[in-house]
């Protein structure tokens, strides 16, 4: 029997070789390929767990930082310390549904170089890790002035710096990223599909990647390109006052505002907000080409690098139809008071035209963009780069890198920029825009009030400002939305969002 | 000859200070503290260890020096596992505490068997008592009232406030009515004079307890849903009758009568065609059916070649971690060098088996301790290959390591009887009768 329990052993052995082999296989051979397995979610918790540095407001106050856990798999968890202030920008870093905002874009910042051994190592020694914080220009104070003033009202509000920097984003309705960033898969996968179920969108960054006709806020841009082109000045020529303008090629007028009188120099359309005289001022004297070449001065057709993701552009339509080899006929009082008159030739969508002057048909644009026009006049016709990072600072504190604010583009002269200023600030003096006085500051505003569609009372109500102590500086520009809402009606810019961008500029002349 | 025991002193020192090790690296692990308990905790284990030592020395100063310290190291890492593991699972706090009081439930046993069982010899006149024991134990769990059925197996039995595994129990009990049949039944089996399919079998009658020892099985099967503890009991049985005829005709037979079995099986019940289909092809479903073994094994390449380090990995995340797949939790947190020291550990327990089995001159005696050795062998095989996914899975505990008092105690009174038969076989030259060897005895009790 010696000699069968010996085989035995031998047989057993074997088996135990055959274990061997295979602990081989999975532990060292295979082991890579187990781990970058797409089913192990390993990696993905190990990486959702490693140490990220904070995103703060310009004061400091902590907007996204990681906090460790004590049980779990989870080292970590991402907090937001301020909940829905500031998730229009931080957006959120969750397990499972991916990210967004500035926990998205900057991801690779925030994590740091580090790899996985080093982390380990430097906690060791006591250091601390390789993570970057990220201090944003944004303000807590506007931030809540912008929540306080637009209330539970779909819109949005954008605040910046005329050379650039980004100080408020905010948009309603939003979001609590904390239950998206929980560890506890039901909590966030609950939060997830309650946020989904919205029908108003709220995990939308509507200030960034939403466009909306922008209304009689595109006026600024239309009278920018009469003023680049020479075709027109503040003053001068006159348009006659009418109640509606009926562009070539078509039978449908284009009324003014509640089918009001209006007319005058474009100092006065623009106080006063003509539609009817800024239809006749792009189809008899601007024209497409330059209409379309100012807009996109402007940034319109391009995507603001404002670093944050999937931004959109916004739109400027540039085919108003086949030319039909004429020129448009000037009116003839209009015609009376121009010495050198440049025609413009006629096309067989010009009707397009004479509603994308005045922000309707095509037009399309964020409530970013509509700010950046307010801070290129205000900035002497430059277009900012809209910039949201201050500095970036590693875990020891010292700089990493700093902020990118700078020009963007140029979309005017510094001469029609001032003209646009004095203009704007007679909107508020006394035009559309008289609900955003505010005692101690020069305010220029345009306000806008954009039909959603033909024969539908519902519309959305924008204001774009700038302010400052002088009118030669503006140190602030604001642009307000809010979004058409069928229980309010018609909602006009004057009055629904004017007071919205008073109480911007309010709270920031108090912090200033 | 009390160099023996002095080795094994050393070996159970070195098994000892290992396990403290891995309990102070655990804490460190998690806490980065080193634990308060440490010095009670090594005493605790120290004591345990000292305790079945010193019994040795007094009832089985011969056995083999070897077996008690690897022993230990299996049932130490597996506790600071277990404690590692109950800080990390839901309602698993009181799992230390149990392990702990079935560690020393398990060497109470170990000692008495020590004690009462002066000679292994006098197991071999109970051979129909172990036999209706071994088949008593495994169909108990059937028996209403008293059965229990737990993820979805019946091989519970509970009693009053007791819960045990009778199946752990029936095995050593089968092993003894096979080492005491066979030794008596060895030669009339040898002789095969019936033909059937070409094969050479001895008479029907001589093969009934094969035959029996298949229906058993296939019947803890289809009734308990054990699949782990019927292949086990399956294989001993054709690996004993092969090791005491010597004749290849019961292996074939029996690897005839397996896979017909288990064809049938797995045509007839779901559940074994499901373990098959799982054991296959995990990564069809890795975050359904195939969740566990997927895991198991995306645990074990997390640990890699060192490992992550005790209370670093996240062995947790593979369900019954804690009994089953402990394995896979070794070799996360000390990686390949640890699950193979695991291998290794168990080469070295069933060798040391077959060597007493070798060394023991009376048939009883070897084939129980090629039994109880094989035993230990193809069981912790059963379990590290389905964990490992080189057979299909079954759940059975991996010897001294899983959580698990049955399982414990059961494995304690197995390496009790080894080291009886050890000590036995190194004692004496087999004189043949019990007078003979109580004389021997004697002599030897007053040499020392």
């Amino acid at each position: 029997m010696n000699r069968q329990i010996t085989r035995l052993g031998a047989g057993l052995m074997v088996c135990y070789l055959v274990l061997f082999v295979q602990l081989n296989n999975i532990q060292f051979f295979g082991a890579e390929e187990l781990q970058t397995h797409p089913s192990n979610s390993r990696p993905l918790v190990a990486d959702f767990g490693a140490p990220r540095g904070e995103i703060r407001a310009a004061d400091g106050t902590v907007l996204a930082r990681s906090v460790e856990l004590e049980d779990g798999v989870f080292e970590r968890q991402r907090e937001y310390p301020t909940g829905e202030l500031f998730a229009e920008v931080t957006g959120f870093f969750s397990f499972g549904s991916g990210s967004d905002g500035l926990e998205a874009e900057l991801d690779d910042v925030l994590r740091g170089e580090g790899t996985q051994l080093s982390d380990a190592l430097l906690e060791v020694l006591g250091g601390g890790s390789n993570v970057n914080n990220v201090d944003t220009t944004l303000s807590v104070a506007l931030q809540e002035a912008a929540r306080e003033a637009l209330g539970e009202r779909r819109g949005s509000v954008v605040v910046l710096e005329p050379t650039g920097n980004v100080l408020s984003l905010w948009s309603w309705p939003t979001y609590d990223p904390n239950p998206l960033a929980s560890v506890n898969s039901s909590t966030a996968r609950a939060a997830r599909s309650e946020l989904l179920a919205n029908p108003d969108n709220p995990l939308l960054p509507r200030t960034t990647r939403e466009v909306f006709f922008p209304g009689s806020t595109f006026k600024v841009v239309t009278a920018a390109a009469a003023l680049e082109a020479e075709v027109a000045e503040l003053d001068t020529p006159v348009f006659a006052s009418v109640t509606d303008y009926t562009p070539p090629l078509t039978n449908n007028p284009i009324g003014n505002f509640s089918g009001s009188t209006c007319g005058g120099p474009l100092v006065e359309l623009l106080a006063r907000s003509c539609n009817a005289g800024f239809a006749q001022l792009a189809v008899e004297l601007v024209g497409a080409e330059q209409l379309v070449d100012t807009a996109e001065d402007f940034g319109f057709g391009d995507t603001p690098p404002i670093g944050l993701p999937d931004v959109v552009a916004s739109v400027m339509p540039d085919d108003f139809g086949d030319p039909l080899g004429v020129d448009v006929d000037i009116a003839p009082d209009l015609l009376a008071q121009l010495e050198d008159p440049t025609p413009v030739r006629l096309t067989d969508d010009i009707p397009s035209l004479a509603q994308s002057a005045i922000g309707q048909f095509d037009v399309r644009a964020t409530p970013l963009q509509m700010a950046l026009v307010a801070a290129a006049i205000a900035n002497d016709g430059q277009v900012p780069t809209p910039n949201l990072i201050t500095r970036l600072v590693d875990s020891e504190g010292a700089i990493t890198q700093s902020g990118r604010a700078g020009p963007w583009r140029r979309a005017t002269s510094p001469e029609t920029a001032a003209e646009l200023r004095r203009a704007m600030v007679g909107v508020v003096e006394a035009g559309t825009g008289t609900s955003l006085q505010t005692p101690g500051l020069v305010v220029g505003a345009k306000t806008g009030t954009a039909q959603i569609a033909a024969g539908v009372d519902e519309t959305h109500a924008w204001v774009i400002a700038f302010a400052g102590e002088t009118i030669d500086a503006p140190e602030i520009a604001v642009a307000v939305i809010i979004e058409q809402d069928a229980t309010q009606g018609e909602q006009t810019g004057g009055r629904v969002a004017g007071p919205v961008a008073q109480q911007v500029l309010e709270t920031w002349m108090r912090e200033r | 000859m009390r160099s023996r025991r002095n080795q094994e002193l050393v070996f159970l020192a070195f098994a000892g200070a290992v396990t403290a090790g891995a309990y102070a690296l655990a804490s460190l692990g998690r806490n980065a503290t080193i634990p308060a308990d440490l010095l009670p905790f090594f005493g605790f284990v120290m004591a345990l260890l000292l305790g079945a030592h010193l019994m040795l020395r007094r009832t089985a100063p011969q056995a083999d020096p070897t077996i008690l310290p690897v022993v230990a190291l299996l049932n130490g890492l597996g506790y600071v596992f277990i404690v590692r593991l109950a800080n990390d699972i839901d309602d698993a706090t009181a799992l230390p505490g149990q392990q702990a009081t079935w560690t020393a439930v398990g060497i109470a046993a170990f000692t008495a068997v020590l004690l009462f069982i002066p000679r292994v010899r006098l197991l071999d006149r109970y051979r129909y008592l172990a036999a209706i024991a071994g088949i008593g134990l495994l169909i108990l769990p059937l028996v209403p009232g008293i059965g229990r059925t737990f993820n979805g197996a019946r091989i519970w039995v509970r009693i009053g406030p007791i819960s045990f595994q009778p199946g752990e129990f029936a095995k050593i009990a089968l092993a003894i009515f096979l080492a005491s049949y066979l030794a008596e039944k060895r030669e009339i089996l040898q002789q095969a004079r019936w033909k059937l399919l070409g094969l050479n079998l001895p008479e029907p009658k001589h093969l009934a307890p094969v035959v029996a020892a298949w229906g058993i099985s296939l019947m803890v099967m289809v009734f308990e849903r054990d699949l782990g503890s019927s292949l086990l009991i399956f294989l001993l049985v054709i690996v004993m009758l092969w090791v005491a005829t010597s004749r290849i005709s019961y292996l074939l037979a029996g690897v005839a009568m397996f896979l017909a079995g288990g064809w049938a099986a797995s045509t007839q019940f779901a559940h074994v065609q499901d373990r098959i289909d799982i054991w296959l092809r995990p990564f069809d479903d890795p975050d359904g059916v195939g969740f566990q073994p997927v895991e198991a094994s995306f645990a074990l390449a997390n640990g890699g070649l060192i490992g992550t380090g005790p209370g670093r990995g996240e062995p947790f995340r593979i369900p019954e971690v804690e009994t089953d797949f402990i394995f896979a939790a070794i070799g996360e947190e000390l990686g390949l060098l640890g699950s193979v020291g695991i291998l290794v550990a168990f080469l070295i327990l069933v060798t040391s088996g077959f060597r007493i089995a070798i060394g023991t001159r009376d048939d009883f005696g070897k084939l129980l301790a090629t039994s109880l050795a094989a035993l230990l062998g193809i069981q912790a095989f059963i379990i590290i290959g389905g964990v490992i996914r080189i057979v299909p899975l079954t759940g059975i505990t991996l010897p001294f390591v899983s959580y698990g008092g049955s399982s414990l105690v059961s494995n304690y009174i197995i390496v009790a009887l080894l080291l009886r038969i050890s000590h036995d076989g190194a004692m004496r030259p087999d004189l043949g009768d019990d007078e003979a060897n109580d004389e021997f005895d004697a002599a030897a009790a007053v040499a020392s």
